[in-house]
């Protein structure tokens, strides 16, 4: 009736850990990096965030993102920081499941499945 | 102002939100949003985008110390996400549906709440009763750590806990923050869970629950990398500074201070909206 935590489910939670931490030191070197290009850059121009225009298209969408940071554009490199950011929970649930998978505990599968299809289809399925 | 000195402002108030939320574990996201309209005179839109990224952040950076620690509980935690994902797209899309007035106003009765419900002191659910079939075929009893060795519990209330659940995640989705306020109500005071597994499960959900809308606000331009830059960074330190302090001070007046202010910007944002500001 109960689930006490055996070495595996301990296992778990340790390597979920990890990657967690991985994915939010990777994403916060690469804003911080971004940061620094944008600053150098744009230090003195103003910033307009009063009124709402919405980002341009090149940062809305992964290919933009990737294109404008791989040119060394200070916001193309933020931005995808934030993505591998936004992608480290998708990755904890995606672990999850193949963890559920290793338990043989198929509804628990299913459940972390549906969670990871809302996760995909929102970061991948509005962002292409 | 240039964009220069916008960063370095921006960055010194989102770190005091995330280290006076991590201090008082009430959470700096709610008061981001408000910082960024309220003094910053950023459009809504913007703040929540920026809000919801740094949310992601500080729930995964917490959540490597508890889950070290053993009170958080995974399947409780991934069977409540079908909910909160869900809810959290519904609210995404609803965002760019109302009006900014009326997100405001949405925002303004969370913030009461939210300071309402953080003056409380916890109530722990009363002693393990008898064991709900539901929640015992979902495998969602479980141990937690206690002073006395390891403690059972038992779950209750499986489907108000989902619902409540539904909709902790559209206010996420709409606000861009983690509401972690709502989360712990379903857990702790419907499902009956102890306090420390609900509050700890639910910092561990907050981050699947915001990246659940992120992609949607991504699509639509509302994550700006030049704000969005500042105000993650800073709640990150922020937040993993008081941390580091919780465990030497005591928290009770400053819970209580904290709570205060957010009230007091749940008053200015309810102002804001309905004068025509936000």
């Amino acid at each position: 009736m109960f689930r006490t935590s055996d070495w595996t489910d301990q296992k778990i939670e340790v390597v979920i850990a990890n990657l967690l931490r991985a994915g939010v030191t990777l994403a916060a070197s690469i804003v911080l990096a971004g940061g620094l290009v944008f600053l150098v850059r744009h230090g003195f121009a103003v910033p307009h965030y009063r009124t709402f225009a919405g980002e341009p298209s090149d940062l809305r969408q992964w290919k933009g993102i990737a294109r404008a940071a791989f040119a060394l554009r200070g916001r193309g490199i933020i931005q995808l920081g934030l993505l591998v950011l936004i992608a480290t929970p998708v990755a904890r649930v995606a672990f999850s499941a193949f963890a559920f998978a290793l338990e043989k505990d198929w509804f628990y599968v299913g459940v972390a499945s549906f969670v990871l299809t809302v996760l995909l289809y929102s970061l991948v399925g509005t962002t292409l | 102002m240039n964009n220069l000195e916008f960063t370095l402002l921006v960055a010194s108030g989102s770190f005091m939100a995330g280290f006076l939320g991590a201090l008082t574990g009430l959470g700096g996201g709610v008061v981001l949003v408000p910082l960024l309209t309220l003094v910053f005179q950023v459009d809504i839109r913007y703040a929540v985008g920026a809000s919801l990224v740094s949310v992601i952040a500080t729930s995964s950076g917490a959540a490597v110390a508890y889950l070290r620690d053993g009170f958080s509980n995974i399947r409780i935690g991934m069977f409540l996400e079908v909910a909160t994902t869900v809810g959290a797209l519904f609210g995404a899309f609803l965002a760019a549906k109302v009006s900014t007035a009326a997100i405001g106003v949405v925002f303004g009765l969370m913030l009461l709440y939210s300071g309402y419900t953080s003056t409380r002191t916890p109530v722990e659910s009363p002693e393990d009763d008898h064991p709900d079939p539901l929640a015992t075929r979902l495998g969602m009893n479980g141990v937690y750590p206690s002073l006395a060795g390891p403690k059972a519990y038992f779950v209750h209330r499986v489907p108000v806990g989902f619902g409540l659940m539904f909709g902790a995640g559209a206010l996420s989705g709409l606000l861009g923050i983690g509401s972690g306020a709502v989360k712990v109500l379903a857990m702790d005071q419907a499902m009956g869970i102890p306090f420390k597994v609900s509050t700890t499960t639910s910092n561990f959900m907050i981050g699947v629950t915001a990246a659940a809308s992120a992609g949607v606000y991504l699509s639509r331009g509302y994550i700006d990398p030049g704000l969005a830059m500042p105000v993650m960074l800073g709640v990150l330190a922020g937040s993993l500074a008081g941390a580091r302090l919780l465990a030497r001070t005591k928290t009770q007046r400053l819970r209580w201070v904290f709570a205060a202010v957010i009230a007091t910007l749940g008053v200015e944002m309810l102002y804001g909206a309905f004068s025509g500001k936000i």
